[in-house]
C-alpha cells in the first residue's frame, strides 16, 4: 500500500471486558471503517458510471469483522457471501485488491475478471469462491469441515449468508450432515432483516433463525450484530468449541441492511425513512468508536488518525485500480478446465 | 484375464484407487453395509471403514455440495447418485458449482470429484428412474462425461477419472451393471479420456453409439451383415467430454455413411451434435445425411409394451441404414 502507516505502541494484552486487545480493537476499527468507507466509494463510483454493479455490507461492518477476527487467519477457512467485505479485509484483502474486484480487472486475485463483484475467493488465504444461488457455500463448507476431520486438521470453517438463504434446502442439508459428523463449521448468518425487499415475516414463521438449531442437533446462538465486540465475545468460544470437536454451531447476528439491496434496489418503495433513521443511530461503527471512545481505550486524535489513514487508503486505491489493465479478450477461453 | 461383471469392475476401480491414493473416499446413499443401489460398493464399508464409506441422508444437493468441498480440501471424493434423474436435485451444485468453480475464481479452484449415477430404460422403472442425459451434461464446459459400454472399459475409465483436476460426470447404463467381460487385474490398468473405440471395422456405414447403444449398434451390425450382406463399422465413443470426434470422421470418410444410436431423446441432443461435426468435417464424403436413431420424445413410460416402444431398437437402426442407400 502507498499509505505509510503510523503504528503507535498498542498493547498485546487482552482487556477483560473486551477478550480483546488494545491492538485487536483498533484492528476491529480499522476494518469495519475500511469496510464502509470502501463500500461508499464503490457506490460513488457506481453513480458515476464507472463501476456496473455494487452489492454492500453497510450496517453488516460489525457483525463480519467482529466474527472474521475470532477465525485464525489463512489457516480456518471462510465461505462468505456477497455483502462480506470485512470478512474479507480481516481475511487479507486490501483496498487496492477491493478495488480491483469492484471493477473486474485482469489481477483482480478473486476471480481475475470473470465473476461478479463480490464473489470472493482466494485459495491461498482460504476464501471460498462461490456461485450467487445463495446458500450453495454453506454445502462447500461442510465438505471442506469433512476433509478437515478426516484428516485430523484441527481447522474452523466459517460459512455465512442472509436470513432469507435460509428458506433453501441447501441450509438444511448443510446444518442436517454437519450435525450428524459433528462438523467443525460455523454457520453464520447475517439477519439484516431484508431479503432483498421481503421483510423477514415474509421468510419464516419464526423469529430467530438460531432457533432451528435445535432441530440439526447443533449448537445455536443469537447475538447484536450491532455490536463488534459481543460479535467477538460470541463467535470466539463457539469457535474454539467446535475446533475442539464440540460440533458445529449455528449463530445469528442480528443486524440491519443500512442501504438499498444493490446499486439497481431502490428500497424507498418497500422500507421508511423512519425505520431507516431509528436503525442508523445504532450504526455498528459510530456503537463501537463512542463505546472505545468513552471506556477510554484510545484518545479521540488516535481514532481521528485511524479515519485518515482509512480515508487515504480508499481513495488511493480507487484511483491506481481505476489504472490497471483489464484482462484481454484472448483471455476469456482459459480456465475451463485444469489440465493435469 | 478375469471375468468380471461390469459392477466388479467398478468395485475393482474404487477398491484400487482407495488403496493408491487414501485421499479417495466415497459418498452416497445406501453405500455401506447395503453396498448401494447396484451393489457397485459391496464390501467397501468392511474394507475401508466408515470414514472413507459414507452412507449420506437422502441429499442430493447436500452431497455434491459437500463432495466439492472436500475436494477443494484436497480430497478427491466420489459421490454416487442413485440415478441420474435424481442428479437434477443436485443440478445447482453440479452445474452452477463445481463445473464452473475454476472458471469463476479465474483459474484457483478446481473440483476433483467424480459423480457416478446409473441411467438407462429398459429395467421398468418408469419416469424418473430411467432416462439417459448424457448429452445434457455433455452440453456444459468444465465437465467431464464418461459413459463406459462394457466391463474392461468401466475399470480403465473410472480409475481415470480419479485422476483428473476436474469433475467427471461418470455414467453406467444400468441394463450393464450384470454384463460379463474379460478385465485387466493390473493395477495400472488405466485408460485415457476421449479415445473413441472402433469395436467391428467395416466398410458401407458407421454407427455410433456410447454406454448402452453401443449394444444395440452392435447387434444391428450382424444383422446387416446376415441379412442385407452390408457391412457396418462400429464405433463407441466412451467418453462424450472430451470427445474423439477424429475417430468417427475417418470412419466416415472410409464408409461415406453414418448413424448414431442414443437411447437419449432426439431434439437438441448429443447425436445431433455428432452429426453436425461430421457435417462439418466430412460433407463432401457423405453419400446421406447423418442418421440418428434415438429415444422417442416422451418421458420413460413404465408399462414393458410401451417401454421398448420409447427405446430405440437395432430394426429401428438397420431401417435407418436401409434408408440411406
Ligand atoms: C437461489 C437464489 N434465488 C434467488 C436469488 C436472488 N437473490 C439474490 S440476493 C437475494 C436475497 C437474499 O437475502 P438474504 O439471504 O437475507 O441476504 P441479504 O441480501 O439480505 O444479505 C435474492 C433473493 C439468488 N441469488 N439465489
Ligand atoms: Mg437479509
Amino acid at each position: 500500500m502507498a499509505a505509510v502507516r503510523t503504528r503507535r505502541d498498542r498493547s498485546q494484552t487482552r482487556i477483560d471486558d473486551y477478550l480483546l486487545s488494545e491492538a485487536q480493537l483498533e484492528e476491529m476499527y480499522y476494518h469495519m471503517l475500511l469496510a464502509r468507507r470502501l463500500n461508499e466509494r464503490m457506490l460513488a463510483l457506481n453513480r458515476q458510471g464507472r463501476a456496473p454493479f455494487v452489492i454492500a455490507g453497510a450496517g453488516q461492518e460489525a457483525a463480519q469483522v467482529g466474527a472474521a477476527m475470532a477465525l485464525k487467519k489463512g489457516i480456518d477457512y471462510v465461505a462468505p457471501y456477497y455483502r462480506d467485505l470485512g470478512v474479507n479485509l480481516v481475511f487479507g484483502m486490501d483496498a487496492r485488491e477491493a478495488m480491483l474486484n469492484l471493477l473486474a480487472k485482469r489481477d483482480d486475485p478473486n476471480a481475475f475478471g470473470r465473476q461478479m463483484p463480490s464473489h470472493w475467493g482466494n485459495r491461498e488465504r482460504h476464501v471460498v469462491t462461490q456461485s450467487s444461488v445463495v446458500a450453495t457455500q454453506l454445502l462447500h463448507a461442510v465438505g471442506i469441515a469433512l476433509a478437515a476431520k478426516m484428516r485430523n486438521d484441527p481447522i474452523v470453517v466459517l460459512a455465512s449468508c442472509g436470513e432469507g438463504s435460509t428458506s433453501r434446502g441447501d441450509f438444511h442439508e448443510a446444518l442436517n450432515f454437519a450435525g450428524i459428523h459433528k462438523l467443525p463449521v460455523i454457520f453464520y448468518i447475517e439477519n439484516n432483516g431484508y431479503a432483498i425487499t421481503e421483510r423477514t415475516d415474509k421468510e419464516m414463521a419464526i423469529e430467530h433463525v438460531a432457533d432451528r438449531a435445535r432441530a440439526y442437533g447443533i449448537h445455536g446462538a443469537v447475538v447484536d450484530g450491532m455490536d463488534a465486540i459481543r460479535v467477538y465475545q460470541t463467535v470466539a468460544p463457539a469457535v474454539a468449541e467446535t475446533r475442539g470437536g464440540g460440533g458445529p454451531y449455528l449463530i445469528e447476528a442480528k443486524c440491519y441492511r443500512l442501504w438499498a439491496h444493490s446499486s439497481d434496489d431502490d428500497d424507498s418503495r418497500y422500507r421508511t425513512k423512519q425505520e431507516l433513521e431509528e436503525w442508523a443511530r445504532k450504526d455498528p461503527i459510530k456503537l463501537f468508536r463512542e463505546r472505545v471512545e468513552s471506556d477510554r481505550i484510545f484518545p479521540p486524535e488516535d481514532l481521528d488518525e485511524i479515519e485518515q489513514r482509512v480515508d487515504d487508503e480508499v481513495k488511493e486505491a480507487a484511483q491506481w485500480a481505476a489504472s490497471q489493465p483489464d484482462p484481454a479478450p484472448e483471455d476469456a477461453l482459459g480456465f475451463v478446465y485444469k489440465e493435469l | 484375464m478375469p471375468e468380471l461383471r461390469m459392477r466388479e469392475a467398478l468395485r475393482e476401480a474404487l477398491r484400487e484407487e482407495m488403496l493408491r491414493d487414501d485421499r479417495v473416499f466415497l459418498m452416497g446413499e445406501d453405500i455401506g453395509a447395503y453396498g448401494g443401489s447396484y451393489t457397485v460398493t459391496r464390501g467397501l464399508l468392511d474394507e475401508f471403514g466408515p470414514e472413507r464409506v459414507i452412507d449420506t441422508p437422502i441429499a442430493e444437493s447436500g452431497v455434491v455440495g459437500a463432495g466439492i468441498g472436500a475436494a477443494i480440501n484436497g480430497l478427491r471424493p466420489m459421490v454416487e447418485i442413485m440415478t441420474i434423474n435424481f442428479s437434477f436435485v443436485a443440478f445447482d451444485q453440479i452445474i452452477n458449482n463445481a463445473s464452473k468453480f475454476l472458471y469463476m475464481s479465474g483459474g484457483q479452484f478446481n473440483v476433483p470429484l467424480v459423480l457416478r449415477m446409473a441411467a438407462g430404460g429398459g429395467s421398468q422403472l418408469g419416469a424418473t428412474h430411467s432416462h439417459s442425459l448424457e448429452g445434457l451434461y455433455a452440453h456444459f464446459p468444465g465437465l467431464k462425461v464418461v459413459c463406459p459400454s462394457n466391463p474392461a472399459d468401466a475399470k480403465g475409465l473410472l480409475k481415470r477419472a480419479f485422476r483428473d483436476e476436474n469433475p467427471v460426470i461418470f455414467i453406467e447404463h444400468s441394463a450393464l451393471y450384470s454384463l460379463k467381460g474379460e478385465v485387466p487385474d493390473d493395477a495400472d490398468y488405466v485408460l485415457e479420456f476421449g479415445k473413441a473405440r472402433v469395436l467391428r471395422e467395416g466398410t458401407d456405414v458407421t454407427i455410433v453409439g456410447y454406454g448402452g447403444s453401443v449394444h444395440q449398434a452392435l447387434r444391428s451390425a450382424a444383422m446387416l451383415e446376415d441379412q442385407e450382406q452390408l457391412s457396418a463399422e462400429v464405433i463407441d465413443l466412451r467418453t462424450l467430454r472430451p470427445l474423439d470426434i477424429d475417430t468417427v470422421i475417418q470412419s466416415v470418410k472410409k464408409t461415406n455413411r453414418c448413424v448414431v444410436v442414443e437411447d437419449d431423446w432426439q431434439f437438441g441432443g448429443f447425436a445431433g451434435e455428432i452429426s453436425a461435426q461430421v457435417m462439418e468435417r466430412a460433407f463432401d464424403w457423405l453419400d446421406a445425411p447423418v442418421a440418428r436413431v434415438s429415444g422417442k420424445d416422451v418421458p420413460m413410460p413404465y408399462n414393458r409394451n410401451l417401454e421398448f416402444a420409447a427405446l430405440p431398437s437395432e430394426e429401428d437402426v438397420v431401417e435407418a441404414v436401409l434408408a440411406m442407400l
